[in-house]
């Protein structure tokens, strides 16, 4: 999983130096620049927003949730591959995910952070989102209503994003100290010093935070989960037919997935390029996120054909109509057919062995992917809104500036905060990569960062040391 | 006049190196000792004689915590302080209370798992007299390190230093108080 001839020394230094020795290069600047001027319209559009209210949206009667709603479910959607990576795939022993993890994480808590954002101004008082979101003791004497959908999401979000955070950080304590360790700049030492809270990796801190980091896996695995299961019931639980679906919490899952790894791609295709990052990211990583996509693709391709089935099968009358005006007779059946066509076909290039292994091949169906898992989201609301159950209020949906200024304003948002986190912070696990050379085994036994302490002590009786 | 020392430090090149030296220590008796690595070594814990962690316990506690905390609170809310009548549906539905608490219960399990790591730990502690080794730098990137405290009943400094030596070490330190 580790290519050219590396080091523990060379490795650290490799990965470290990005942040502490290098000059920051040329294009960076550029990219940080352009992020930064794109994050500006965000600012802008909420300003007017709180200024003037959530009128200046394309929301009406009865598209009552639009903008949103979609750029919220796509931006927690991307999220759920990080945690799948740093903690799925930890659990099932995948050694490939060493070195994407941290980015892939980072890549999370960014995705929440402009989630968030949407349910929050959409309330268009968000000052007083307080007591409408979160059960604490107010002089009003009143709840949130926990019978709500709404508020599963509360808890869900805001417990997702702090693991999310702890998970992050708790693996970057070492990296931290390995940076501490090497700063020459007094500020910089002092800064990534107190980051690292006085690590020393000392074998019995080491044995606590392996179980712990082991802990924060499992408890993270049933997480990721339920988060978008519980952001999939804000639809499934209510009566409008397309949203009322069981199979949504699944699918919605793979989907969060399957977008969540096309972002990835899309971030390192060039991070490696351009950060010279191909020893760590090798080519068989962008093999198996490509493999991973097209699994996860295929179950979203399933969950389409499943509404159309259930809707038919169902013989509800307001469920076959929903279909139908979905796909072919309302208004919005070219949206329909451009998610298929993103989503369902572009994948299947993935089952071909030559466009799987070209990163350019891969980078391209990742960008078709992403622009398709907004378009479900946008079938899914809009089509199903756009007809409701009196044909008299029934109306068309069209985003207005604002919408899309604010859309586009979250992706400058996320990319700015992406390129501080490729500044200052180690983008690659220095010390788990450090586990995956041989040097690291001891007397040949291979040192599973992710192997179960437990495991190890029954290797050993001990009364009779393996080096007697 | 020497300084008090915290303790002897030895240096080691490769992982093998260093668990081989720990099985010695412990086996010469030695039972206040430390091992630093660049990364989590698990031969080192059965060398040393670590004992698993009660982590998983304050962990699962955590969780139940939390548990508790979500099913209180909402039966609190909707049964106790503010029963409200929807669509004529009992105050006690507990199903549509399953989520809330089962979100409380991973974090708090979460939050227990990190933050009683780092209190198990002693973190943060930004100064330790380990540092106080220069070449103690390299723990955090390539080298090896094996302590033996001078709180260690068995300790005595030319003994303690004579048998480290012995253990093919890169060289042994002196950790300054």
């Amino acid at each position: 999983m580790v290519e050219g001839d590396h080091s523990f020394g060379t490795v650290s230094d490799k990965i470290g130096d990005l942040a502490l020795k290098k000059r920051t290069p040329f294009h960076w600047y550029i990219g940080f620049a352009i992020s930064f001027i794109v994050a500006q319209l965000l600012l802008f559009s909420v300003v007017v927003l709180l200024a003037r209210g959530i009128g200046i949206w394309g929301n009406n009667q009865p598209v009552g949730w639009a903008f949103d709603i979609i750029n919220f479910v796509w931006w927690i959607g991307i999220g759920h591959a990080g945690t799948l990576i740093s903690a799925i795939l930890l659990l099932l022993n995948q050694k490939w995910r060493t070195s994407i993890n941290r980015f892939a994480e980072a890549m999370t808590l960014f995705a929440v952070a402009c989630a968030a954002m949407f349910p929050l101004l959409h309330t268009g008082r968000p000052w007083l989102a307080a007591y409408w979101l979160f059960p604490y003791p107010n002089t009003m004497g009143i709840w949130p209503q926990f019978r709500s959908p709404l508020i599963w999401d509360v808890f869900a979000v805001s417990t997702y994003a702090t693991i999310s955070l702890l998970f992050w950080y708790v693996g970057l304590i070492p990296d931290f100290a390995t940076l501490r360790d090497r700063a020459k700049n007094k500020f910089f030492k002092a800064v990534y010093g107190l980051l690292s809270w006085g690590w020393r990796g000392s074998a019995r801190h080491w044995h606590r935070y392996e179980i712990a980091y082991l802990l924060l896996a499992g408890l993270s695995t049933p997480l990721v989960l339920s988060v978008h299961s519980i952001v999939s019931f804000d639809f499934a639980v209510s009566q409008l037919p397309g949203w009322h679906a069981t199979i949504f919490p699944p699918y919605f899952v793979a989907g969060a997935i399957f977008a969540g790894f096309a972002m990835v791609l899309i971030l390192c295709i060039p991070l490696r390029i351009l950060y010279n990052m191909k020893d760590f990211i090798t080519d068989t990583h962008l093999v198996y996120m490509g493999k991973v996509m097209l699994a996860t693709g295929l179950i979203v391709v399933y969950g389409y054909a499943m509404e159309g089935f259930f809707a038919w099968y169902s013989a509800a009358e307001y469920e076959w109509f929903m279909m139908k005006n979905r796909i072919w007779e309302g208004p919005y059946w070219w949206s329909y057919w451009l998610l298929i066509l993103c989503n369902g076909m572009s994948i299947q290039l993935l089952w071909f062995k030559r466009f799987r292994e070209s990163a350019f091949w891969l980078f391209m169906i990742s960008l078709v992917v992403s622009v398709g898992m907004w378009l479900e989201r946008f079938v899914i609301i809009v089509t199903s809104l756009n007809r409701d159950f009196l044909p008299s209020s029934w109306a068309m949906y069209t985003p207005t500036m604002f919408d899309w200024s604010m859309f586009i304003g979250t992706i400058g948002f996320f990319f700015t905060l992406l390129y501080l986190f490729i500044r200052f912070v180690p983008i690659i696990s220095i010390f788990e990569v450090r586990t995956l050379l041989p040097e690291a085994n001891v007397h040949g036994h291979h040192q599973d960062f992710e192997e179960n302490v437990v495991v190890v002590e029954e290797t050993y009786d001990r009364t009779d040391p393996p080096n007697s | 006049m020497q300084k008090k020392l915290y303790g002897l430090m030895a240096e080691f090149d490769t992982a093998t190196d260093l668990v081989d030296a720990a099985n010695r220590v412990r086996e010469a008796g030695y039972t206040k000792t430390d091992a630093f690595s660049p990364f989590p070594l698990h031969e080192i814990d059965e060398a040393l004689g670590i004992k698993r962690s009660i982590l998983p316990v304050l962990v699962f506690f955590g969780g139940l915590t939390g548990l508790c905390l979500g099913i209180g609170l909402q039966v609190f809310v909707h049964y106790i302080d503010y029963p409200l009548n929807v669509g004529g549906r009992p105050f006690l539905s507990w199903p549509a209370f399953v989520p809330p608490s089962y979100e409380l219960t991973i974090l708090l399990a979460g939050f227990t798992a990190v933050f009683g790591m780092l209190f198990l730990n002693g973190l943060p502690r930004p100064y330790h007299p380990v540092f106080n080794v220069p070449r103690f730098a390299l723990a955090s990137r390539e080298k090896f390190f094996l302590l033996v405290e001078a709180a260690d009943p068995k300790y005595d400094y030319d003994e303690t230093r004579a048998f480290l030596g012995e253990l093919k070490p890169q060289e042994v330190f002196d950790v300054e108080e």
